[in-house]
């Protein structure tokens, strides 16, 4: 516990943003149920009061998966306790939150296997067996 | 990273997966505050981006607007787009001094010709040209024969944007702007004492995605950061509307978190991102300590009254005129700039008049 955890901080403000961003998640939900495209939030974008981050991701809560990514610092992704809502949080190797996004989606893009890494991947296996076999 | 390297490849002898890179282009496009679903094309567009020759000069300044950018610890998103341009002169920074450096600096402008990027941070000093100088070359001669060869012009900070601090009443320097010296080339203005570091960075990144100059206001500031007040992202402002205000510092409405208006927030006439970006990589900005904005982003900020009264104390010397100062809010911003830039110019004519 660091010396400023020891202050007790009050943080009770309302901008009044929660709810219309679940709002926001609905109306996405039923887009993409509907088989148009995802949405992502960008949460930087939205003014929020101390506390109210934390309030957001009460209200999603935790749902099934929880994948954690290490690629130029680690990243969460989560996905909330409503089907199709993930939270994902980006991090760089300082641990510092460099984005964080609300995606709509089945599944989010940035867990696929990328098709050059794929291709980098199979030259190293590649590699390794001609060594082994060597 | 090597010259003749793009973004992507030297991303990748550094370790980079697709993956990797595209997560940076993610927080790079929040960064650039454009949609989400711009990512790709960030993606396309830096995979392949040149890097670009910057060459910085650091006028009447504090040094606060480099602090404010490279005191990040590496590796953020920050540093890995100051990696992605190369960084030819800057004298805070640089090993090399005097004759040295200014050689490197020469080298720069004419091996890039037309397409280097020029930083500036500090006010140019027109009273006297010994006020400021490096390697002995006034400020002015020094900005004059870099903007010759630019591309573009970024002024990083309010002094170099406005004429900030230094020029403060009385300008004792006779300091400007270096908008009121260029006149013809395209000039990008991060303002703020000191800017927003990711503001900067969003600026390089957008230079170096799409090798074109952001979208601007009036007063030449990208609107991307630039195009909301803190007032119209601000937080409390739902206890603005409702007019809970707090009057001192430790009554029960500032230990209620109310709006900071009568306590001399400038927030309703400053234009920055402080409220949704924030500061120290995200973690708050001064309203959310319980301080109001001093709008540092706008001209003339240092003369426009106390910090601690109402705006529209600032403007009508009466604090009565409260409400209907908070109700005209937007169109203060615009009366406040052009009351500003009408100082600015007298300040100028007066300086030059003395030099004369
Ligand atoms: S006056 Fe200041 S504290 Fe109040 S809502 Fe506007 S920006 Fe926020
Ligand atoms: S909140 Fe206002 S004074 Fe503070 S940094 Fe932002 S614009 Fe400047």
């Amino acid at each position: 516990m660091s010396a400023l955890d020891s202050i007790a901080v009050q943080a009770e403000y309302e901008t009044g943003n929660v709810v219309p961003l679940l709002h926001e998640i609905r109306h996405a939900l039923e887009r993409l149920l509907n088989g148009e495209d995802g949405t992502v939030i960008d949460m930087r974008s939205l003014p929020l009061a101390p506390g109210e981050e934390k309030r957001i991701e009460d209200a999603l809560g935790k749902g099934e998966v929880h994948a954690d990514l290490d690629a130029l610092g680690p990243t969460t992704i989560l996905e909330t306790s409503y089907p199709g809502v993930w939270l994902i949080t980006h991090r760089n190797t300082e641990g510092e939150v460099i984005g964080r996004f609300i995606e709509v989606t089945r599944f989010p893009s940035i867990l696929e296997s990328q098709p050059e890494d794929i291709r980098t991947g199979l030259t190293a296996l590649g590699n390794r067996l001609a060594e082994d076999s060597a | 990273m090597r010259k003749d390297q793009n973004l992507g490849e030297y991303l990748r002898t550094q370790g980079v997966s697709r993956r990797g890179f595209l997560k940076f282009c993610s927080a790079t496009a929040s960064l650039m505050a454009l949609p989400p679903s711009a990512v790709a094309q960030v993606a396309e567009a830096l995979a392949s981006a040149r890097r670009p020759s910057v060459i910085w000069l650091s006028f009447q300044e504090c040094t606060g607007c480099t602090e404010s950018l490279t005191r990040s610890h590496a590796p953020t998103v920050e540093s890995l787009i100051f990696d992605a341009i190369s960084l030819d002169y800057h004298h805070t920074l640089q090993v090399a001094s005097g004759e040295g450096a200014e050689e490197a600096r020469h080298a720069a402008m004419e091996e890039n010709d037309g397409e280097y990027l020029l930083v500036v941070d500090g006010s140019i000093p027109l009273g006297n040209p010994g006020y400021s100088t490096i390697a002995g070359i006034s400020n002015l001669d020094m900005l004059k024969d870099t903007a010759k060869g630019a591309a573009a012009v970024i002024a990083v900070g309010t002094c170099a944007a406005f004429g900030g601090i230094p020029q403060a009443f009385p300008n004792p320097t006779g300091a400007v702007s270096v908008s009121d010296i260029i006149t013809d080339k395209p000039i990008i203005n991060v303002s703020g004492c000191p800017p927003i570091p990711v503001v900067i960075t969003g600026v390089l990144a957008h230079f170096l995605t799409f090798g074109t100059i952001p979208e601007l206001d009036h007063l030449g500031r990208p609107t991307a950061f630039f195009g909301q007040t803190i007032h119209d992202r601000c937080y409390r402002r739902p206890f603005y509307e409702r007019g809970q205000f707090a009057h001192t510092f430790d009554d029960e409405g500032a230990r209620k978190g109310w709006c900071l208006y009568e306590l001399g927030c400038k927030g309703p006439t400053s234009y920055n991102a402080c409220a949704t970006v924030k500061w120290n990589e995200g973690t708050s900005f001064p309203i959310g300590s319980g301080h109001g904005c001093l709008g540092c982003s706008e001209p003339g900020f240092w003369d426009h009254g106390s910090f601690y009264k109402p705006i529209s104390a600032g403007l009508w010397g009466s604090k009565e005129t409260l409400l209907g100062a908070a109700a005209a809010g937007a169109a203060l911003g615009i009366g406040s700039a052009m009351a500003a830039r009408a100082r600015k110019n007298k300040a100028i004519k007066e300086s030059e008049a003395d030099s004369s």
